[in-house]
């Protein structure tokens, strides 16, 4: 199961890095948020996956789960949603702005002569 | 135990929310800021002291023992580092009082302020790896506001950039965090250092390589080394000058010190690769820097190149891993952070006063602003570190480090840097103070006098620092002594277990 979920964490990489490399400022925003879907997945995985029973006291089982990856994904989770919101409404605003979204029309050489 | 190490990070947390509701009364929002970011000063200083007496100290929070909870650890290390943090956040905020427009203070700028304090104070304090992962995140939050606030078009298309960059450095994070969970199962740092310690025994396994270079690519975007630094230059371009000061004086400090703290922490065992990278990188971004900082006529790039410079000198510094190094590095980190946010609101005023960061469109300011020339003069010297200015002591030793340990190509770098440094920064001076003195459009409407506050402030901390290196050493080499002794550092994190 660790393998399988290993080789999806690396073609979300895969698609990631393909959409980041994009002109559209759109394409690399949702590859943004596809990466950190593989980094959250990569947690999760190198914790290990089910392992035994649910890490609760009231469970008296040979083995248990290892809770910390999910606390560390849930956080993890709540930081990327944040900035990906942050990310979209900056697109948006920088859009309005300068009339484009295209990477190659947005590089700057302010005091660069 | 003891609270009191996480009051810098709660009184800026605390003000910072409070700001928030108090968004559209302009002085009541510079009071507050001013008087909480004074009383963070003073709670710092009293930390220095009782690291000082007492030796290191932890916080447990929630009473989780370590290595269960996120403890917070304050050696002296990251006591002093906070205290500067401090210091250079107060003067930013008294800057920013005539510094910056009042739309731009309505838009939560003090606010953003205090949270980006709030990150670069936690990520200072901190014992655990992902508590610092969060940390950062509240940093680079609150940077992409001050970078954006104001939304010029320079600004908006600059920060998409800075935004995107860290975002993917943010990614690597966690992922290295990933890799080094499942390799020794825990995330307190000193835990993790006597892990990592247990399995090296029998030689290092490669996977510790990779994670020492994952963990190197994520702070070295951070703190801008070479290969990146690609988007530091653009970046902090845009965004006006007290924001670019707590930028080019906090950020990429951070970047160093967590550098700095992983390294002599948990990758210290493998002496030999690791650490030829990382002294092969800091000379690279120093020459690099230099190419910068001497290439260009803008007031602001110039400074921005210097950056990288002083990151690769500390770099340079840690990578020896001598004694003498270390102290040298530490030295200059916080001489560098002091007399970077000088230069920064310096430079600041020069273009406030000309309306322009072209250095060719600007000469003889020092006949009518003889203050502002001095003080830039002195900080600049400071700077390349001329004798008994605050960057000599730091130079000496991390150069004295490096012909210890035999890397006489990276110190006669190191060296040589000096003066180019010096050359660049006297570039501003001679074409920008010397010369027929023009007039320009608006000077007159700009309060030179009450923005001259806070630089003078810092340059003159930063002669005190340099004068008084003999009163200061005792503090760093004590800092020195937890990061080339981790036994020091674990002992004090885990002394129950």
């Amino acid at each position: 199961m660790e393998i399988l979920i290993s080789v999806i964490v690396g073609i979300l990489f895969m698609s990631a890095t393909y959409l980041m490399l994009s002109k559209s400022l759109l394409r690399i925003i949702i590859g943004t948020a596809i990466l950190s879907h593989g980094a959250h997945l990569l947690i999760l995985t190198m914790g290990g996956l089910k392992r035994g029973a649910a890490p609760l006291l009231g469970e008296s089982a040979s083995s248990y789960s290892d809770p910390l990856p999910q606390a560390l994904i849930l956080t993890a989770i709540v930081i990327a949603f944040g900035v990906t919101a942050f990310f979209l409404v900056l697109a948006y605003r920088a859009y309005q702005e300068l009339g484009t979204d295209n990477m190659d029309k947005l590089r700057g050489n302010e005091g660069n002569d | 135990m003891i609270n009191f190490l996480i009051l810098p990070i709660l009184i800026p947390l605390v003000t910072g929310v409070l700001l928030i509701f108090a968004a559209k009364h302009i002085m009541l929002q510079r009071l507050i800021a001013g008087l909480s970011a004074l009383i963070t000063v003073i709670v710092s200083v009293l930390l220095v002291k009782k690291v000082n007496n007492d030796g290191i100290q932890t916080l447990n929070l929630s009473n989780w023992d370590a290595p269960f909870g996120i403890t917070l650890v304050s050696d002296m290390l990251s006591a002093l580092l906070v205290l500067t943090t401090s210091i250079i956040a107060l003067a930013c905020v008294i800057y920013s009082f005539r510094g910056i427009d009042e739309d731009r203070e309505k838009f939560y700028f003090y606010a953003a302020v205090n949270f980006l304090i709030v990150g670069v104070n936690g990520a200072f304090t901190t014992g655990d790896i992902f508590n610092l992962f969060v940390f950062f995140e509240v940093m680079l939050m609150s940077s992409y506001v001050l970078i954006v606030i104001g939304g010029t078009k320079i600004q908006l298309r600059e920060s998409i950039k800075y935004l995107l960059v860290n975002v993917i450095s943010s990614a690597l994070f966690v992922i290295a965090v990933a890799y080094l969970y499942s390799v020794v199962g825990t995330l307190n740092m000193a835990h993790i250092s006597v892990r990592i310690n247990e399995i090296s025994e029998l030689g290092q396994p490669g996977i510790i390589t990779v994670i020492a270079v994952l963990f190197l690519i994520v702070f070295g975007l951070k703190g801008a080394i070479f290969p990146l630094f690609f988007w530091l230059p653009g970046s902090y371009y845009a965004p006006p000058a007290p924001v670019l000061a707590l930028f080019g004086a906090l950020l990429t400090k951070v970047g160093v010190y967590s550098i700095a703290r992983t390294y002599t922490l948990f990758f210290y065992q493998d002496g030999g690769l690791i650490q030829q990278l990382l002294t092969i990188l800091a000379v690279i971004s120093i020459i690099l820097g230099i190419i910068g900082a001497i290439a260009y006529w803008d007031i602001k790039k110039i400074v921005i190149y210097n950056i990288i410079v002083a990151v690769g000198v500390i770099l340079f510094g840690i990578s020896a891993m001598t004694q003498d190094s270390l102290i040298g590095a530490i030295f200059y980190l916080i001489h560098d952070m002091n007399v970077k946010a000088a230069l920064f609101l310096l430079v600041g005023i020069m273009a406030a006063i000309t309306g322009t960061s072209d250095l060719r469109k600007i000469s003889g300011l020092i006949k009518r602003y003889p203050g502002l020339g001095w003080t830039f003069f002195l900080a600049a010297l400071s700077l390349a570190g001329i004798p008994p200015l605050s960057g000599f002591v730091g130079k000496l030793l991390i150069i004295k480090g490096g012909f210890e340990s035999e890397h006489y190509w990276g110190a006669g770098i190191v060296l040589m840097s000096s003066l180019l440094v010096l050359f660049s920064i006297m570039k501003i001076f001679i074409n920008g103070f010397w010369g027929t003195s023009r007039d320009y459009e608006g000077a007159d409407k700009v309060s030179v006098k009450r923005m001259m506050a806070a630089p003078v402030i810092l340059v003159a901390i930063a002669v005190f620092y340099g004068v008084g290196s003999e009163f200061v050493y005792p503090y760093i080499s004590q800092a020195a002594e937890t990061l080339a002794n981790p036994g020091i550092y674990i002992d004090a994190v885990l002394k129950e277990y």
